[in-house]
């Protein structure tokens, strides 16, 4: 098959949207955290905890969306420690974001060799099933691409809506915003600015849970080390690539995994001609790349990784 | 709550921080212990034991601890200047690719030339790796977490491809390794018959003149200033982003060096496992050394304690040896806390 025609085949869109549909979700959750005011490097490691701890619990007999429900809540576990850490105490969110990681993956580590000692092979469960939009999924490509994914692939979908409505539309999500760009105006509306900052970042965890857990309980079907491969990192170039927007952080996913998904095909019709560590780089170097592009015209929000303390100025 | 700033605690009680911090990562731990089944006393024991219960123990440890001096270096000194560093892993994986490339046979030089050759060009490319984000964030404004991290994942399957490449040893069997380094270019072991290397002693020799650098040089009084204040650093004429350059090609450095003496010093050649980590380990070293470079030896030593007591603990109780990745990680956090406690009060309202 020719390089081009690849990308007018259905089959490279729906590999790509289930590619982009774990960064989706890990995007989400990042996005929430900075908005708010808080870098939280605690990505990888809580992608990591969320894609075992989704994965055990159907595992030991557990419903699949008991899975994500589990997942989120371990995310948010880890998100509320970090949050405790870098908010009220102000510690530094760039060495607290980097032990949650490695604590999170020491952590599963730690308790999958305790609860499968002797497995050689990691354990097989049934992952979440395609399920066809009817009438939809019947449009030629995108409609393919879009509506004969699994259910958690939709949700990722409904999450990006979700964060848009309530950042933008709610009085909640206000107070999230300003927590990020002026917290001493939050608090002057007598909201916490603590508050909002903890229930953020424990949210957005939550939401880095369930995208690790897509991996294990809807992209495969079981858990195996260093699974999440640098993609919370790519998540939070992902972030800044998307100007801290939902929809364009979206738009920044899907096309991440498009590229993602076109260097697997490009690698099998390239004949082993190029190494396949360089097809293997290119996201990560895309990621770079992108970061350098946007770099110039990045508005952070202005209380990023700024601490607040009540009365201080 | 509220924080209060409060007076910096005499030397004494600074030491206590770290010991403190320990502690309660012992106490955090054993919990997971219990869940194993296992008693935390008796486990902790054989972890010390593992450790230093014996002569081979204890050069074992201070096997490991060598290239995390190296990481734990090259992080504390580029913290200091919170020029954030999180690529020591890529720098040291560099470091090894050009021991192996320098120290096959390409340079016909004796011994006591070639070593310091390989680690002048080790350092090179060490500084270089980072040079590239450290440009980036003052250039570009891109931040240099994220950089130096991206940049591990690429630099691993850089090697990947080098060792099923170029660098392939022909006589490997397949395997993705490199060739052996000639006998020229290995450090020697320090004790015949034992693997404690002499990278030790550059390690030990290069976290004293790291600690000279920061204390008695004009360069490290303004690493120290551009990480605590980089506009006042500016105000007072200090050049913030020289500085921040300057602060990239040390750390960079010291990181390869950790690379160099792991393959020059210990295994011979270089594979994909050279490193279990000590790139990310070395962030924990420096933080609990409070990123002082003399403190980086003991925290080095004891982080790495951890490790090859853990390994030896697992083996008589049934505890899985991820207790010290995880005994590890909880140490980053409870000695920030610790050091939150050294300078501020907390209050309660």
């Amino acid at each position: 098959m020719d390089a081009l025609e690849i990308l007018f085949t259905a089959s490279f869109w729906v590999a790509a949207i289930r590619i982009a549909s774990p960064l989706i979700f890990a995007t989400m959750g990042e996005l929430i955290c900075e908005r708010a005011g808080v870098l939280n490097l605690g990505i990888e490691g809580i992608m990591t905890a969320g894609a075992f701890a989704g994965w055990f619990t159907v595992y030991s007999g557990g419903d699949l969306w008991a899975g994500v429900l589990v997942a989120a809540l371990v995310g948010a576990l880890f998100g509320l420690l970090h949050a405790t850490l870098t908010v009220p105490l102000g510690l530094s969110q760039h060495v607290v974001g980097i032990g949650i990681t490695l604590l999170a993956t020491s952590l599963t580590y730690f308790t999958y060799r305790l609860v499968l000692p002797e497995v050689t092979s990691p354990p097989k469960i049934e992952p979440f099933q395609p399920l066809p939009i009817p009438g939809l999924s019947r449009i030629p490509v995108v409609g393919e691409a879009l509506f004969t994914q699994t259910p958690l692939t939709y949700l990722a979908f409904v999450s990006v809506a979700a964060v848009a409505w309530i950042l933008y539309r709610t009085p909640v999500g206000l107070a999230v915003r300003a927590a990020g760009e002026n917290p001493s105006a939050v608090e002057a509306q007598g909201i916490s600015v603590t508050g909002i900052r903890m229930g953020a970042v424990a949210v957005g965890s939550a939401l880095m849970g369930v995208g690790g857990a897509f991996l294990t309980i809807s992209a495969f079907n079981s858990f195996f080390f260093q699974m999440i491969n640098g993609r919370g990192w790519i998540c939070i170039a992902l972030v800044v690539f998307g100007s801290w927007r939902p929809g364009k952080a979206l738009v920044g996913a899907i096309l991440f995994a498009a590229f993602d998904a076109y260097q697997v095909r490009l690698q099998q019709i390239s004949g082993g001609i190029v190494p396949y560590q360089v097809f293997l780089m290119m996201p990560y170097a895309l990621s770079i790349l992108a970061l350098i592009l946007v770099a110039r015209r990045a508005t952070y929000p202005k209380a990023l990784m700024i601490p607040y303390q009540k009365g201080e100025r | 709550m509220r924080l209060e700033p409060k007076p910096a605690p005499s030397l004494a009680v600074t030491l206590m921080f770290p010991l403190a911090a320990v502690a309660m990562t012992l106490v955090l731990t054993s919990m997971l212990v219990l869940a194993a089944g296992a008693s935390p006393l008796s486990v902790f024991y054989l972890v010390a034991k593992g450790a230093a219960g014996s002569q081979f123990a204890l050069l074992e440890t201070l096997t490991r601890a060598t290239p995390l001096i190296f990481t734990g270096l090259a992080i504390a000194v580029a913290f200091r200047a919170k020029l954030w560093n999180i690529g020591a892993e890529a720098q040291l994986y560099i470091g090894g690719v050009v021991t192996v490339v320098l120290g096959t046979g390409a340079l016909p030089l004796p011994s006591a030339v070639l070593i310091p050759v390989i680690m002048i060009a080790v350092m090179a490319a060490g500084a270089a790796l980072l040079l590239g984000p450290a440009v980036l964030k003052t250039r570009f404004g891109v931040d240099e977490v994220v950089t130096t991290l991206l940049l591990n994942f690429i630099v691993l399957l850089f090697v990947s491809m080098l060792l099923e490449g170029v660098l392939k040893d022909p006589m490997g069997l397949g395997w993705p390794q490199s060739q052996k380094v000639i006998a020229d270019a290995q450090l020697p072991r320090i004790i015949q018959g034992k693997r404690l290397h002499y990278g030790f002693v550059i390690a030990i020799v290069s976290a004293v003149l790291v600690w000279l650098v920061m204390k008695k040089t004009v360069l490290g009084y303004e690493m120290r200033a551009v990480g605590h204040n980089p506009e006042g650093a500016r105000f007072v004429g200090i050049l913030v982003n020289r500085t921040l350059m300057k602060t990239a090609l040390l750390s960079g450095g010291l990181a390869a060096l950790a690379g160099f003496s792991e393959v020059s010093g210990l295994k011979g050649n270089l594979t994909l496992d050279l490193s279990p980590g000590y790139g990310y380990t070395g962030i924990v070293v420096a933080m609990l050394a409070m990123l002082n470079p003399l403190g980086v030896i003991a925290s080095a030593i004891f982080v790495a304690g951890i490790f090859v007591g853990a390994d030896a603990m697992s083996r008589a109780a049934k505890v899985p040896s991820y207790i010290a990745d995880v005994m590890v990680a909880t140490s980053l956090l409870t000695m920030v806390v610790a050091i939150l406690l050294t300078r501020y009060r907390m209050r309660w309202r």
